[in-house]
């Protein structure tokens, strides 16, 4: 009989100083991911809650479409859009209080523009006129990140410093399926629960990497699953009902915000479009699949809500419409100014003070803009060798 | 006129002081690593930190360098001055795309917006008998990452003076401290430390004519060492410390190799894509008509780095050094 076999009857005595540790049974997420919209607990939502997470939604959508037809045009480097994801998006933001911070990767622009960002300033490194087009600290949004899950660390550095000042700050932290692979994650939610930093992981499962399914990404019941393995609660819910992710965040913050500690958040959804603008998606997916994920759109089951409970008429929705057009019209008319450049910022803030070695580089781009600005020239002394 | 009281004192307990001082000074300042609170670090140099300003302030961390160092980048977004403590050159390879990719970029991306004062404390180097991935010479790697400093002592005085300066910056500082000196004595006087400032300036160590050995860190001892046996050759060595890679200071190196015509650079780290192909460069691109010879490098060998009961041949020695110095085309003075 093997040991697993005999496991019902088998009770050892434990090896010295051993003690059980937390009971992993409170931190399983649930068995089905948890949904609001289309359940009988949607009678309990807020309207204005609703009629808000609608508008952002919409809102949201547009400045998707706006973006990618910004790559279109030239006007934008990349785009890696949200589109289909903007439950999590959106909820991500509203969810936070003002002292609290976002940790974006570069496909989260959204949540930081509907967190009251300038799309301009968000969209700086995808139009490529420098990194990051805004002041972390002022909005509280740390820089997008495109190195994978390379942020959750900083997230659990941010809230860890926060408790050990007494601030009453909580750090949520975004990241994808295909984030959950890299180290970086691991280490980040090890951190977190060791140090029961206050801070929310939320995992936007949109089913691929690029072009790799979540099949080939993990072998975990579930994402939120691995919350266990940390000591920390997983929870599992419906990323396309904006409802479910704003409380079950809402509530993750709660906890962190009480001195309850991390907790991992995987929203299920789906990426509608391709990775960026430069991936052709039918190379790895079909349009069924894609059709299946147009029918649990957020905006729909949102929209399928407020009518059924009489919350949005026609002029509601106009307005919510005129709304998302002026934003994106506003955004499209200065994404079609040139960005004024200059090329001594390279040199500007790479240390306090630059280095003697980056003084004789700045000069010497100087010289040759100087030099460039007067024509055509000839290189080295004249008439040796010519 | 007062005698100031001179006590002998280790590399490790002047490093210990001096983070001792910054965190009595600056409760912003944070020590993090594996092993740097009850234990007081694998080699003291933490010892009674986690004592004196409790574990918030000297913490145990998880063992996972990527984790110290990333945690850091947050704890330093948030107004913190994280030291970080990795606890060999070869275990901190993790840690590498944090550092190359945010630590290293954070003042840039941001336009100056949110600088990152992290000091990350890094033993590095052989000459200790320490087996496979504890005798690493990591500088290079550093080095080519623009947005770093990096700096090393070689003395006591300065692994206090620099690592204070270090964690003074509202840069990033790779803090190379070479294991094989930790042990090192030097009269010093602890009660009046002084911080060596600016980053950036280097040191002639011993004055001399015929020649400059440039060189920094573990390798300095074995300059200086190299300089005394090379007066029976009837050469007369100039010896500068670099303390700092990053910034480097090519005015006193410069200075130095126009004085003396001849240069050698002597460093543990590999030859092939080392620093002293970037020395060599550098001074004679700024040196060229004061050589009288080319500018020769004593480097480690190309290799991964030997087993303990071989690595003798591996380090610059006096003798491999003064064979260097020996081919500096001195027939022409002749």
């Amino acid at each position: 009989m093997t040991v697993m076999e005999q496991r019902g009857a088998y009770r050892p005595t434990p090896p010295p100083a051993w003690q059980p540790r937390t009971d992993p049974a409170p931190l399983l997420p649930d068995a089905l991911p948890y949904r609001v919209l289309g359940t009988e607990a949607a009678a309990q939502a807020d309207p204005d809650l609703l009629r808000r997470l609608y508008a952002e939604l919409v809102r949201g959508r547009r400045y998707n479409t706006q973006a990618t037809a910004l790559t279109k045009q030239g006007r934008l480097a990349v785009y890696p859009s949200s589109t289909g994801q903007e439950a999590c998006e959106v909820a991500a933001a509203l969810v936070l209080e003002e002292q609290d911070w976002l940790f974006p990767s570069y496909r989260d622009t959204l949540a930081a523009v509907a967190r009251g960002l300038d799309p301009v300033e968000a969209l700086t490194l995808l139009r490529g006129d420098w990194h990051t087009g805004y002041d972390p600290r002022e909005h509280r949004i740390a820089p997008l990140s495109t190195p994978l899950a390379t942020q959750l660390p900083h997230a659990v550095g941010l809230a860890h410093a926060a408790r050990l000042k007494g601030d009453d700050v909580v750090a949520l932290a975004l990241v994808g399926d295909g984030g959950t692979s890299e180290g970086d994650f691991h280490e980040a939610l090890n951190f977190a629960a060791v140090w029961q930093a206050p801070v929310v992981f939320l995992v936007q499962n949109n089913g691929f990497a690029i072009s790799v399914p979540l099949a080939k990404q993990t072998a975990a019941p579930s994402l939120a699953h691995k919350a266990v393995g940390y000591g920390m609660p997983g929870r599992l819910v419906d990323g396309n009902d904006a409802v479910a992710v704003h409380q079950v965040l809402g509530e993750a913050i709660a906890h962190a915000r009480a001195g309850g500690g991390p907790t991992l958040v995987e929203a299920v959804t789906y990426r509608i479009d391709a990775h960026t603008n430069a991936d052709d998606a039918t190379r790895y997916r079909g349009d069924a699949e894609v059709e299946t994920w147009r029918a649990h759109d957020p905006i729909v089951l949102l929209e399928r809500e407020l009518n059924d409970r009489g919350l949005l008429d026609d002029e509601g929705v106009r307005e919510v419409r005129e709304d998302a057009e002026t934003m994106a019209a506003d955004l499209r008319e200065r994404m079609n100014q040139d960005p004024v450049l200059d090329p001594m910022d390279l040199f500007a803030h790479v240390y306090a003070q630059p280095t003697p070695q980056l003084l004789e580089q700045e000069a010497q781009l100087r010289a040759e803009l100087d030099a460039e600005a007067d024509g055509p020239h000839h290189h080295g002394p004249e008439g040796v060798g010519r | 006129m007062t005698t100031v009281a001179l006590k002998p004192a280790t590399m490790a307990q002047a490093l210990g002081r001096a983070l001792r001082d910054a965190m009595a000074e600056d409760p912003a300042v944070h020590v993090m690593g594996e092993d740097v609170g009850t234990l007081g670090g694998v080699f003291r140099v933490t010892d009674g930190l986690a004592k004196e300003f409790g574990e918030d302030r000297c913490t145990d961390t998880p063992l996972a360098e990527a984790g110290i160092l990333g945690t850091a980048v947050g704890m330093a977004m948030y107004g913190l001055r994280p030291v970080v403590e990795m606890q060999f050159d070869a275990f901190a390879y993790p840690a590498f795309e944090q550092l190359i990719s945010h630590v290293a970029r954070m003042r840039n991306r941001t336009r100056g917006a949110m600088p990152l004062p992290i000091t990350i404390r890094v033993p590095y180097g052989g000459g200790i008998g320490g087996v496979e991935h504890h005798s690493d010479s990591s500088e290079a790697y550093y080095m080519a990452t623009p947005g770093l400093h990096v700096v090393t002592p070689a003395t006591v005085a300065d692994a206090y003076g620099l690592l204070r300066a270090s964690i003074a910056s509202d840069d990033p500082v790779v803090f190379l401290e070479p294991k094989r000196l930790y042990w090192s004595k030097d009269s010093w006087n602890p009660d009046e430390p002084s911080v060596v400032e600016p980053i950036g300036r280097a040191v002639v160590r011993r004055p001399g004519r015929s020649a400059t050995l440039i060189t920094y860190g573990p390798s300095v001892p074995v300059c200086l060492e190299a300089a005394e046996a090379a007066r029976a050759e009837g050469w007369d060595l100039e010896v500068v410390d670099l303390r700092s890679l990053v910034p480097f200071d090519d005015e006193t190196v410069a200075a130095s190799v126009r004085r003396t015509g001849r240069a050698v650079v002597v460093h543990e780290s590999g030859g092939f894509g080392g620093p002293g192909g970037e020395i060599a460069a550098r001074v004679t691109e700024r040196c060229f008509h004061h050589l009288e010879a080319p500018v020769l490098r004593v480097a480690g060998f190309d290799i991964p780095y030997p087993p303990p009961m071989l690595e003798r041949h591996h380090l610059p020695g006096v003798d491999r050094i003064l064979d260097a110095v020996g081919r500096l085309q001195w027939e022409a003075e002749s």
